[in-house]
């Protein structure tokens, strides 16, 4: 029986010395083949021994990509017993996702959370006592797949896959209740309707497709909140940051309410970076939600600025953001340098063993310094984030990819003039398509908006 | 008190379309079979549409027939109209549809029953089911006290079980037609732990031909040529005169006099506790449900050759008698009908057929089978499908057989017991073509060269038969190949011929499947420029024809119904406490427990088991490998390693 080829990226999604795509299955040496070229472009991999190294360059076309060192293994002598290429490129993150993204516009599809693991068990590689651990990937993959893949889709993606998803369906509903009672439902003339809508839809998929290269389906990212007492400056820091007014700032305290966020490009590392109300014990309701939310991001963060305001001197809210700093990975800003110091650095490492750096939000200063030790925790493995992103991003796009080629084919056999039944067999499966982008599946869908919205005789 | 004790191998209750075929295929297949009816005159009775067949329903009836059930011979026998639906769109959704005489069916039908070796009619009410301790069947027992020892029972009840049928505020305790409701089962089901539903269906009103005037009326005329239902009955035979079919409309004043007396209808009312089917709504459904239609089209249709009784199709009501006569006399054409019998609502008792397994066998009660209506289907069609697994399952447990289990990728019949069995059923189940995602394989036309193998392998289809299925598989592979390799050159001929039907003309030389694959040729258009073509049957051309056309889409299909196979090869251990599995989450334990899945395809099926959950007893079953190889080998075989090897 012949199994799909898979692909993913086996080391971190961080830049770093190396990166490695690794690929699984029956046409990974096909697939390798087109996309490789040696030196002198007259190597194929695929009839090369197993087991060897290949040194040369990875090719989406006629665009280079990377500089790579390809190991070929042939089956059955493999983690998973299946034929496995792997491609070691440098390591950044640009670069492992273009090649990821090659491999699987050749025919690898992205692999599912834990899926080499299962394959290799599958396939009778590994022994027992491994198999609970293997239960534990499949779960704890599979339930951040899923939490990503429907809290990261921006709210405006998820609302248009939606609605594109609807639109197919009822369309969908409308030829299969014709099928069903012909008598009733005639499709005369239902092409032109059909192909107008498929295009509609194309459109909106391509332009969706489009924005998922500026990286506008997924986060990804840093993600880094931004905790302090009201007035500290936080917003004050976003804007520096971001370089533009985006949150609102005034004396009052207590002014942002809302959790904002902004991307940012730090020397290549993106942070998602969230300015949350500032904490404090308060009354005002509204405000109260603010901080409730606040705490909830910072649990969920990778990284945390805290900024206290210099001028002032800490109290009870202070404490409790350092209780929630303890385990994390964060750095202190002693913001308002510019003004008197009332609370020191040193005042400040009696309870935090944290780094601290004084700034002026207000007069630019102290920035750079922050900037040096956010890119330095990273490029030390301090400051990590969930991989999982990025490669879900990819398989949203695939999803989104095979979507788009099954309307395609729906116009095809329109072209064609080939009888309607046949119409919707690739909707459905641009349906499904856009069903795994968004975490729904089929189940009774169809069977219901065909009940719901056309009438069947008898 | 003496009574009558009597010994037999199968008892089949109820002799209504699932019951006739269980009976047959059981006493087909050897076994001693009883079957009873709450009357003789009622066997095979069309107590609602006068047809056979229709969209996916007719697949069913090729599928019956390919088999060895009777469905398809009965209906060639006694049909007065035919219809090959969908004649427009592609060959998976062309369907046959035939009228019937109803009357002749019943009587066609009566006489095999009645002809058939070891299998013994009987009129008279079971009242309880007999187990024993380890939850066998035993047995029957009438309402009379005589006892029915046996070691299989299929039950086929119908819309009998304490039915009652309501007409406005009219409610009368009987079963369709006014027949005897059977009122004894449930209690003795519900006794050996049986769910049971609560469903509901409806007729429309018969009306008397005399007073009907069709001039207001479309003529509905069957097909020129008929093609039969029966792969074994001969085409020439089918050729008769056929009956006149007749189309009208509602209009606002119908729709009016409908909204104006809803609060009389039990529907509407709230007298009616049974769930009704939402694909076979009832006029007064349809007036509300979709308000802004101006009219609905209503079919009259022939009871039969010898009764001028005429069924209003489209026009199922409970309503009351004086409202359903003003509101029928609406329609055009229908100004002074005579209604013969009211319309009317029926509800029912049924089970919740998660309780059985794919074999139509109950999973807690041994020896225990059903089928029809009372596993929560409609249909004649869906219910005799059913009936004749039940009854060919009863049998093969009876004589030590592996159960015949059919799966989604092979039949419609597949589709419709996993569908029931599997996913969670609030209505009247009825077939439909957008059910079967395969198809584009499981085409009316070709339910022979699924199936026909199946049913000889059984044991309900002849030698000589399975012969023919061989030779027509043979000579349909060999025309596609010929097909594939000849080449047609540009010559004069050849492009006058393109140029007749506007195709493009050949620039080169062109093999006969690449231009059988353009969308305005077809194979047949092609035999003036394909000297070298045998003359071949008109079934093996229709193969060849379709096989060659949607070649692409039809490869597609095949992929993934290997993938589909890959999954249901994996079976998995019965009474099986899912919570013993590690991280599966406990919404899918609860589900997976209460269904005891057969297999991981259809575990994956379950509403509420996630890929997650499936991928987690997909690495139990292997681990099962290791920690209990002696179930793991029963379960699998040795199966594993040539799918799982490369």
């Amino acid at each position: 029986m012949k199994s799909d080829t898979i692909a993913a990226v086996a080391t971190a999604m961080s830049p770093s010395g190396i990166g490695i795509i690794r690929l699984s299955g029956d046409e990974s040496l096909e697939i390798i083949d087109k996309i490789y070229r040696s030196k002198m472009n007259k190597k194929k991999i695929s009839e090369c021994d197993s087991h060897t190294i290949h040194y040369g360059y990875i090719y989406d076309g006629e665009e280079m990509i990377d500089e790579v060192m390809v190991l070929l293994m042939k089956a059955p002598n493999t983690y998973t017993k299946e034929d496995t290429i792997e491609i070691d490129c440098h390591g950044g993150v640009f670069v492992m996702k273009r090649i990821l993204e090659t491999v699987i516009k050749y025919g690898a599809r992205p692999a599912e959370p834990g899926e080499f693991t299962k394959r290799a068990f599958l396939n009778g590689r590994i022994d027992l006592t491994q198999a609970e651990s293997v239960i534990d990937v499949i779960n704890s993959k599979n339930s951040f797949a899923l939490k990503s893949s429907l809290s990261q889709l921006k709210g405006s993606v998820l609302t248009d896959v939606k609605k594109i998803r609807g639109n197919i369906l009822h369309e969908i509903a409308f030829i299969e209740t014709a099928l069903d009672d012909p008598e009733h439902i005639s499709l005369d003339g239902y092409n032109e309707n059909l192909l107008s809508v498929v295009n509609h839809e194309r459109k909106e998929m391509k332009r969706l497709l489009d924005s998922s290269d500026n990286g506008r389906i997924l986060k990804e990212g840093i993600n880094t909140v931004i905790l302090g007492k009201p007035n500290a400056g936080k917003s004050s820091l976003l804007n520096v940051l971001v370089g533009e007014e985006r949150a609102i700032v005034t004396d009052i305290a207590g002014t942002t309410r809302d959790v904002l966020e902004e991307q940012i490009n730090l020397h290549g590392i993106s942070l998602n970076i969230m300015d949350t109300a500032g904490i404090r014990n308060t009354e005002d309701v509204v405000e109260k939600i603010g901080v409730t939310k606040a705490k909830e991001y910072a649990n969920k963060a990778d990284f945390i600025i805290y900024v206290i305001d210099s001028s002032t001197a800490l109290d009870e809210s202070d404490f409790e953001i350092m209780e929630i700093l303890k385990d994390k990975k964060a750095v202190v800003l002693l913001n308002k340098s510019d003004l008197e110091v009332v609370t020191s650095k040193e005042e400040v490492e009696k309870h935090l063993d944290k780094t601290i750096i004084p700034i002026s939000a207000k007069e630019n200063t102290g920035i750079t310094e922050l900037e040096e030790k956010i890119k330095e925790m990273f490029f030390h493995g301090e400051v990590t984030f969930n991989d999982e992103v990025y490669i879900t991003n990819i398989r949203q796009k695939n999803s989104l990819q095979d979507a788009l080629d099954s309307l395609n084919l729906v116009v095809q056999s329109i072209e064609d003039d080939m009888p309607e039944d046949f119409y919707s067999i690739d909707l459905m499966s641009a349906y499904e398509s856009l069903g795994k982008m968004i975490g729904e599946s089929v189940e009774d869908d169809l069977v219901n908006e065909i009940f719901s919205k056309f009438c069947m005789g008898k | 008190m003496p009574a009558i004790v009597e010994n037999y191998d199968v008892v089949v209750v109820g002799a209504g379309h699932a019951g006739c075929e269980a009976a047959l295929a059981s006493a087909r297949l050897g076994m001693e079979t009883i079957i009873f009816t709450v009357s003789v005159d009622s066997i095979a009775l069309m107590p609602c549409n006068p047809n056979i067949g229709g969209s996916s329903k007719g697949h069913i009836v090729r599928e019956i027939d390919a088999l060895g059930g009777e469905m398809g011979k009965n209906i060639d026998k006694t049909f007065i109209q035919s219809k090959m639906l969908n004649k427009s769109k592609g060959p998976a959704v062309h369907s046959l549809r035939a009228q019937a005489d109803k009357m002749a069916y019943t009587t066609e039908m009566r006489k095999v029953l009645e002809n058939t070796d070891h299998l013994t009619i009987r009129q008279a009410e079971i009242s309880d089911i007999i187990t024993d301790e380890a939850n066998h069947i035993t047995g029957v027992k009438t309402v009379s006290g005589a006892t029915y020892h046996c070691k299989a029972v299929i039950i086929c009840s119908g819309t009998y079980l304490n039915a009652r049928c309501l007409t406005g505020e009219m409610i009368t305790y009987s079963g369709p037609n006014g027949l005897q409701a059977a009122t004894h089962l449930t209690n003795s089901l519900v006794e050996h732990g049986v769910e049971m539903y609560r469903f509901k269906t409806g007729t429309p009103a018969r009306i008397d031909k005399r007073s009907i005037d069709f001039s207001k009326m479309e003529e509905q005329f069957g097909d020129e040529r008929v093609i039969p239902f029966s792969f074994t009955t001969d085409p020439e035979d089918v050729q008769i005169e056929q009956v006149s079919c007749w189309l009208t409309y509602t209009n606002p004043t119908t729709h009016e006099i409908i909204r104006a007396n809803l609060h009389r209808s039990p529907m509407y009312s709230g007298v009616i506790e049974g769930t009704g089917p939402r694909y076979c709504p009832s006029i007064e459904d349809k007036v509300v449900k979709f308000a802004e239609k101006e009219r609905h089209q209503i079919f009259i249709e022939p009871e039969g050759l010898h009764t001028n009784e005429m069924y209003v199709g489209g026009m199922s009501s409970s309503l009351p008698e004086d409202v359903q006569h003003a509101m029928y006399r609406t329609l055009p054409g229908l100004e002074n009908a005579k209604i013969v019998r009211n319309a009317y609502a029926i509800e029912y008792d049924c089970i919740n057929p998660n309780q059985l397994y794919a074999s139509l066998e109950f999973k807690n009660i041994h020896g225990l089978f059903s089928a029809g209506q009372f596993n929560g289907s409609s249909g004649y069609e869906e219910a005799a499908g059913q009936g004749l697994v039940a009854g060919i399952n009863a049998a093969m447990k009876i004589q030590g057989r592996e159960p015949l289990v059919l799966d989604r990728s092979e039949s419609y019949i597949g589709v419709l017991i996993d569908d029931l069995v599997t996913k969670e059923t609030f209505e009247p189940y009825r077939m439909m073509t957008s059910r079967a995602e395969y198809r584009l394989l499981l085409r009316q036309d070709n339910a022979d060269m699924r199936l026909t193998k199946k049913g000889y392998e059984i044991g309900l289809i002849s030698q000589e038969r399975y012969d023919w299925v061989c030779e027509k598989e043979r000579l349909i592979e060999e025309e596609i190949v010929r097909c594939e390799n000849v080449k047609i050159g540009a010559s004069k001929e050849v492009q006058a011929l393109l140029e007749r039907y506007g195709s493009i003309p050949l620039n080169t030389a062109s093999t006969i499947a690449e231009l059988i694959r353009r969308p305005e040729l077809d194979y047949e258009k092609l035999a003036p420029i394909d000297p070298e073509r045998k003359p071949l049957a008109y079934d093996v051309i229709e193969q060849v024809n379709i096989l060659i056309k949607y070649d692409g889409y039809i490869k597609r299909q095949i992929k993934q119904v290997e993938q589909f196979k890959r999954l249901e090869k994996k079976k998995l251990p019965q009474n099986f406490d899912y919570s013993e599995i590690n991280g599966l989450r406990i919404e899918a334990v609860q589900k997976l427990n209460k269904y005891q899945p057969m297999n991981i395809g259809q575990a994956s099926r379950i509403s509420g088991v996630s890929p997650a959950d499936t991928s987690v007893i997909l690495v139990y079953l292997e681990q099962l490998k290791y920690s209990n190889p002696d179930l793991f080998y029963q379960l699998n075989g040795h199966l594993e390693e040539e799918s799982d090897g490369k």
